[in-house]
């Protein structure tokens, strides 16, 4: 008989899952939007949350990258509580809001958000990661001046930079994305999941299973089973 | 953590150049306000004299609570806020470097002008280098309450008005020990005991507004 | 652990409504006798003052609704701050029940503070220290009010409320003593409230009793709020949902 719970387990055993939630819930206000939650995710794995609008996967996002305190349960990045990581380092969170500035210019607002997050880089680099999302052209054009598919392609040239296996946190990164930005993305996805990262993201469109063999997350299944 | 803070700052600074009118709005205000009250009550110097140190210090408290309800309004709209708090100590960090750029750029303009003022009001140069200097001490104090009013009102529709009932009244002491200051000055007094207050004041205002502000900013981001 | 646990179990909204509900009316008679007698001897045991007159007799009201302003806005800070550090849902409820009264004792002191003056000082309204003092805890209790309201999500409100409650409080010190600084720089030691008549030792008996039944009316008052709140929040909750189908023994209403 199904448990109230969907149980993913890690394809490589010995290594500590990266991301872990055990018995999460997740109320937002004085409503429990799911309850009993538990998964694993581990090194080169990419887990897709599914669910209808409403269900929570943004709010699982959040409470995965500690920004949010869990309403019951626990959530484990490399067995440290994900409030308390020096997450950082351990993880890319890329929000559905761009985090760019409207008066900086592209490359000004991406250089802002490696600074802050402390990946090293330079000039070069930052230009090699524009590049690979296919948005270098706009490097010194105010944000206010891209279209919402091109600051997209900004916000995730953030992943570009990234060489260690971290986890990424995507909400809805294909959101306004022309078919040669859903490429490049793809690209960009595949090759962290190759190198040993992990991902989890939410979409409401399609992915490319063939590239990226998702694993699949019903929230909706997963809170209707969970219900007190 | 340091790496952030200087970068927020730096950023911030770099956003208020990039749109020099609308970073200069709260000092206007502060001089059209300022500039109503001998309308509002006669020219007779003696009079304004007394009272003006008095309206430059309310003006530019009112000054510096209009232009800080959107210290984190932007920032927490296009997600920027979100990313800041992902780092360690990320919260305090960025309070620190929000609330000195907002000194920067609306309290130092402030303490600029106020001699301006004191000239108009007739005050004796003494007692404008007593108001400067209070200020000088003040306005920071401004900026820390006000961005604890700033986090705690993110989002909220009415979050202007609520933001100035909550700060207003701590911003109290500072008023008093401030204007004090110029008063015990213009009567020939040190004002060395006023200015020890606010310094001490400053720094209780520093340590406390600034961990107040990280959490009301994981409050109101939640 | 088994303290732990101990502690929380009274925590439980269910098991405050019960309790409450049992208080409440016993309350409410404590309050009502302690004011009868309290008044009587207020207005008619103790003596004239010998420079004030009659018009005196409304420190027995001004003084204890005083004092219940300034021990309700700790209160409130306590339990918000109860509430947010270990997340009781029964301690923030309390704060935001005890804030509307705080705030109307605050009102009261000020009135009957103007009162008093009126006849004594010929001013409807002076800025000695405590008066002004009294109007910023006001502004302090609008503040909280406001804010709380404002927010939508009720556990943000919470520990926003608590975080405001908690800066109030810290600052209150602060507060009054830059006003009295203030008031003694600018007026002189001439116009203040704490120039009052010398006690008696039945003036004193009159604002004890008083002060105790504005306690008793904070508490019937506040629990009946706080179980109005109660219901509301817990109405996803099994013995909510048993209550609505017993029906409404008294004066309860589900709106």
């Amino acid at each position: 008989m199904p448990s109230a719970s969907a149980l993913l387990r890690a394809a490589t055993s010995d290594t500590p899952p990266r991301l872990r939630a055990t018995g999460l819930a997740c109320a937002r206000g004085t409503r429990v939007l799911f309850r009993g939650l538990d998964f694993e995710l581990g090194p080169g794995q990419l887990l897709w949350l599914r669910g209808r609008n409403g269900a929570g996967k943004t709010s699982l996002l959040k409470l995965a990258a500690g920004l949010a305190e869990p309403h019951e349960g626990r959530i484990d990045i490399d067995g440290v509580p994900a409030r308390r990581a020096e997450r950082q380092d351990r993880l890319v969170f890329v929000a559905h809001a761009n985090a760019l500035k409207d008066d900086l210019a592209a490359g000004e607002a991406l250089a802002f958000l490696l600074r802050i997050h402390g990946r090293p880089f330079d000039g070069a680099t930052l230009d090699a990661a524009l590049d690979r999302l296919g948005i270098l052209s706009r490097r010194d054009a105010p944000v206010r001046t891209l279209s919402q598919g091109q600051r997209r392609r900004v916000a995730l040239a953030r992943l570009a930079v990234e060489q260690r296996p971290t986890l990424w946190l995507l909400d809805e990164p294909f959101d306004a994305l022309d078919t040669d930005g859903l490429s490049r993305v793809n690209a960009v996805l595949a090759g962290h999941l190759y190198r040993g990262g992990s991902i989890m993201l939410t979409s409401h469109l399609d992915l490319d299973t063939a590239v990226l063999h998702p694993i699949e997350l019903d929230l909706d299944r997963a809170s209707s089973l969970a219900k007190p | 953590m340091g790496s952030l803070l200087v970068a927020v700052y730096l950023r911030d600074l770099r956003l208020a150049l990039r749109r020099r009118i609308e970073a200069l709005l709260p000092i206007a205000f502060f001089i059209v306000a300022a500039s109503l009250f001998p309308l509002g009550v006669g020219p007779e110097p003696q009079m304004l004299r007394q009272i003006g140190p008095g309206i430059v210090w309310v003006c530019a408290l009112l000054a510096a609570m209009l232009s800080v309800t959107g210290l984190y309004a932007g920032d927490h709209a296009d997600g920027s806020l979100e990313q800041m708090l992902l780092c360690e100590y990320g919260g305090l960090a960025a309070a620190t470097a929000k609330a000195a750029a907002h000194w920067t750029v609306t309290g130092l303009p402030l303490v600029i002008c106020a001699p301006l003022f004191g000239l108009a009001f007739d005050l004796p140069a003494d007692a404008i280098a007593a108001l400067v200097f209070s200020l000088v001490l003040g306005t920071p104090m401004l900026s820390l309450l006000g961005s604890v009013g700033a986090a705690l009102t993110l989002g909220l529709r009415s979050a202007g008005v609520l933001l100035i009932l909550i700060v207003l009244p701590l911003a109290i002491p500072a008023l008093i020990f401030g204007t004090g200051a110029v008063a015990a000055v213009d009567g020939g007094q040190s004002a060395q005991g006023q200015f020890s207050l606010l310094g001490a004041l400053l720094i209780f205002t520093t340590l406390t507004a600034l961990p107040a502000t990280a959490a009301a900013l994981r409050i109101s981001v939640e | 652990m088994a303290d732990r646990i101990h502690w929380f179990t009274f925590a439980a909204p269910s098991r405050f409504y019960v309790l409450s509900g049992f208080l409440v009316p016993w309350l409410w008679a404590v309050c009502a006798v302690l004011t009868v007698v309290g008044l009587y001897v207020g207005f008619f045991v103790a003596p004239t003052d010998a420079t004030q007159g009659e018009a005196y007799r409304i420190i027995f009201i001004h003084v204890p609704a005083a004092w219940m302003s300034m021990i309700i806005y700790l209160a409130m800070a306590g339990w918000a701050a109860l509430g947010w550090a270990f997340n009781v849902r029964m301690a923030a409820m309390l704060a935001r029940a005890l804030a509307p009264t705080g705030a109307l004792f605050t009102f009261i002191a000020l009135w009957t503070g103007a009162f008093w003056g009126r006849p004594a000082w010929g001013a409807w309204w002076v800025w000695d220290a405590r008066l002004t003092s009294e109007l910023i805890l006001l502004f302090l209790y609008l503040g909280y009010i406001a804010l709380v309201e404002a927010i939508d999500d009720v556990r943000r409100a919470d520990k926003a409320g608590a975080l405001v409650a908690i800066v109030g409080a810290v600052n209150v010190p602060i507060i009054y003593f830059s006003v009295r600084w203030w008031n003694t720089l600018h007026q002189g030691a001439s116009i203040s409230m704490t120039a009052a008549p010398k006690m008696a030792s039945t003036m004193l008996l009159a604002m004890l009793l008083m002060t105790l039944a504005f306690w008793a009316y904070a508490f019937a008052v506040v629990f009946v709020r706080a179980r109005a709140i109660v219901l509301e929040r817990e109405a996803e909750h099994d013995w909510v949902q048993e209550l609505r189908r017993q029906g409404p023994p008294g004066r309860e209403t589900f709106a």
